[in-house]
């Protein structure tokens, strides 16, 4: 974090802010999730409903590159996607209501929380690994075409870079020099499998060498020196010089689904992603530093919680969708 | 002797008694080693095997279940498990131009004793790309064998079927049957299962209720729905008979015709789409044949749209026991 001091302060605390926000956001619906969950856990009873995979550890990968985005740029997430999207700027009213199933979400309720799409903030997801990497080539095809300077974010985990999806769309963004930033989220599992397990290199962003473009390999503990990397790699797309690998090291706090039993983890792998907590560094870091007083991180904390507590309040006391709408909207122009 | 299972342990129990029978048979999948599977397949498969015969896999479909091919090309046997039937876009084709066509193409050199298994169905709240069926695609294919159990002593004995068999045989688990504690499954999925192997003959359906006026035909969920629909019809003197198809390919069309013989009247109960799959093929079988029904067939299956997130939304599509009992009233 040796740079903090050459970023201008309300940047940190909007860096501070967006992280503060997503975990705070993961956390409170988390309890959400467990509502009508207990004793017995039961997947589809509730109000949140089916798989719910949180990011909390995760969320420097998110605000480190979406803080250098505008709305016309697109993030193409994955099925652990709310931090990225609250990063991006979708709106926490409408997308909570997504994930709640009702019909004042994002779309309606058809979607839910592995498909929040948000048209205006170009941001989508889905829950087939490896699919981002070929869209955000795509979204990369449009701007060289239509002569723009938008940039594409493909987020994928450390298994997603196993997928040939990935290899094909990096030679794709390559030789073709679009501009695509292909973000590896390595959190060291595809759900029970240990990366050292299932990647025969220890580091994805060497992967980049095979296609001819620049591969960073950064610590996603550290939200400044991802916020640095990601820079770098947004400019250089703008500016038409190609894609480019980002590799953000980063812990998972959580099951890789809510009610995951994680019997497959070691003990140390939990207390190490304590540790490795990027919310708590970055919040020592800024006190430490005396960027940043505890009464300011406080006053961003209290609005945090507010916000989330209204976007709660939004979804659960929006009517669900009626029932019929279940048929409508398969084709566009018409039913 | 025999034991209540739920379908999980009795798929897992299935393959590992297969897999010490026959040395040649091996798993590879993504968390079906230490986990033993994500809807609990593979359940105790490492410990006793250990990770050169249950290999978990990166996300690398098409890799792994090309692999299965040439395995089985040198005399292997080996069960390769992608997780939900959704994912099996990127791995398509691998299965279809591939494993479905290497033995009729090699005019029978190679033989594919493959088993491809798979969780399937909804009404849970996953969402349009993780609560699918998609049987019909599959079973659209010639060359692939589709087996769907309904309860635990079908999942075991076709499991195993299923590994003797020297065809690839596309295995699909409805995750609402599978006994797991967090997603419950009906009793009815979870009975008597015999602790010694047996075999379920792939392409045989059972009558697993007997009725006089109408043929109520389902797979894996959909069989204890119509169940449940005839009982609540027997309460209204009407006489349901419910029949099991157990295999989609081959199609045992002798018991379907049979029993729509008798009846005269045919429903059929499917969680996958509508339209060009099952219930299309079944009420095609019946025609072809030349049985002449007293009304018109109904199909009770998923409309043609993606699966709705939102519970009020699925619940509305999802097949069920009411829309089958709807359904009966319309053809009596």
């Amino acid at each position: 974090m040796e740079k903090v001091e050459e970023i201008p302060k309300e940047t940190l605390l909007e860096i501070y802010k967006v992280m503060h926000k997503i975990r705070t956001y993961e956390e409170t619906l988390a309890k959400w999730y467990y509502e009508g969950k207990t004793p017995r856990f039961d997947i589809s009873a509730g109000p949140i409903p089916g798989e719910l995979h949180l990011s909390s550890g995760q969320e420097s990968a998110a605000v480190g590159v979406c803080l250098h985005l505008k709305p016309e740029d697109a993030v193409v997430g994955t099925h652990r996607a709310h931090h990225f999207a609250i990063a991006k700027g979708v709106d926490l009213k409408k997308m909570t209501a997504e994930i709640f199933g009702k019909a004042t979400g994002l779309s309606g309720g058809k979607g839910g929380h592995m498909h929040l799409f948000d048209a205006y903030q170009n941001f989508s997801c889905s829950g087939i690994v490896g699919a981002s990497f070929p869209q955000a080539v795509g979204v990369g095809i449009a701007a060289k075409l239509k002569g723009e300077d938008y940039v594409a974010v493909a987020v994928g985990g450390d298994g997603a870079a196993n997928q040939g999806t990935f290899h094909e769309a990096l030679n794709l963004a390559a030789i073709w020099k679009l501009p695509v930033i292909f973000v590896i989220e390595d959190n060291s599992w595809a759900i029970s499998v240990p990366k050292d397990k299932s990647t025969a290199v220890s580091k994805n962003s060497e992967r980049a060498a095979a296609y001819g473009i620049p591969g960073v390999s950064v610590d996603g503990t550290d939200v400044i020196a991802v916020y640095e990397v990601a820079k770098e790699a947004v400019e250089r797309a703008r500016r038409g010089e190609g894609p480019s690998l980002i590799e953000i090291k980063v812990y998972r706090l959580r099951g890789h689904f809510e009610g995951d039993p994680q019997h497959y983890r070691p003990k140390e792998d939990f207390e190490l992603a304590k540790q490795k907590d990027p919310l708590l560094n970055f919040e020592k870091l800024l006190l430490e530093k005396g960027i940043a007083t505890e009464e300011e991180l406080n006053k961003i904390k209290e609005e945090n919680v507010k916000e989330v507590q209204e976007a709660i309040d939004f979804a659960v006391n929006s009517p669900y969708p009626e029932p019929e709408e279940a048929l409508k909207g398969v084709f566009a122009g018409g039913e | 002797m025999a034991r209540k299972l739920p379908m999980y342990k009795a798929i897992s129990e299935a393959i590992a008694q297969e897999m010490e029978r026959d040395e040649n048979v091996f798993v590879m999948g993504e968390d079906i080693g230490a986990y033993g599977g994500i809807f609990g397949a593979t359940s105790g498969l490492l410990e006793k095997f250990g990770p050169e015969r249950v290999r978990d896999t990166p996300i690398s479909e098409s890799a792994f279940i090309g692999a299965a091919l040439g395995a089985a090309s040198k005399g292997m046997r080996p069960i390769v498990e992608l997780m939900f039937v959704d994912f099996f876009g990127v791995a398509m084709d691998q299965i279809y131009n591939h494993i479905a066509k290497a033995y009729y193409m090699s005019g029978g050199q190679l033989k594919m004793p493959i088993v491809i298994t798979t969780a399937i169905g909804g009404g849970y709240s996953d969402a349009a790309q993780h609560s699918q069926c998609l049987y019909g695609l599959f079973a659209h294919v010639p060359g692939l064998k589709i087996v769907i159990p309904s309860n635990s002593y079908d999942a075991k004995g076709l499991m195993i079927s299923a590994i003797r068999d020297d065809n690839p045989v596309m295995y699909f688990f409805h995750k609402g049957l599978m006994g797991l504690g967090w997603m419950p499954s009906p009793p009815e999925a979870t009975v008597e299962v015999p602790e010694e192997p047996y075999t379920v003959p792939i392409g045989e359906a059972k009558v697993v209720r007997e009725g006089s006026d109408v043929t109520i035909v389902g797979v894996a969920k959909t069989v204890h729905e119509g169940i449940w629909a005839a009982e609540e019809l027997e309460k209204e003197g009407i006489s349901a008979e419910v029949i099991d198809l157990r295999s989609l390919v081959p199609l045992d069309k002798k018991t379907l015709l049979d029993s729509v013989k008798k009846t005269g009247r045919l429903v059929i109960a499917d969680e996958d789409y509508r339209s060009y799959g099952m219930s299309g093929e079944i009420i095609a079988t019946v025609v072809e044949n030349g049985i002449s029904l007293e009304a018109p067939p109904v199909r009770v299956a998923y409309p043609d749209v993606p699966v709705p997130y939102s519970r009020v939304l699925e619940k509305y599509v999802l097949p069920d026991k009411e829309k089958i009992i709807n359904a009966v009233k319309r053809v009596i």
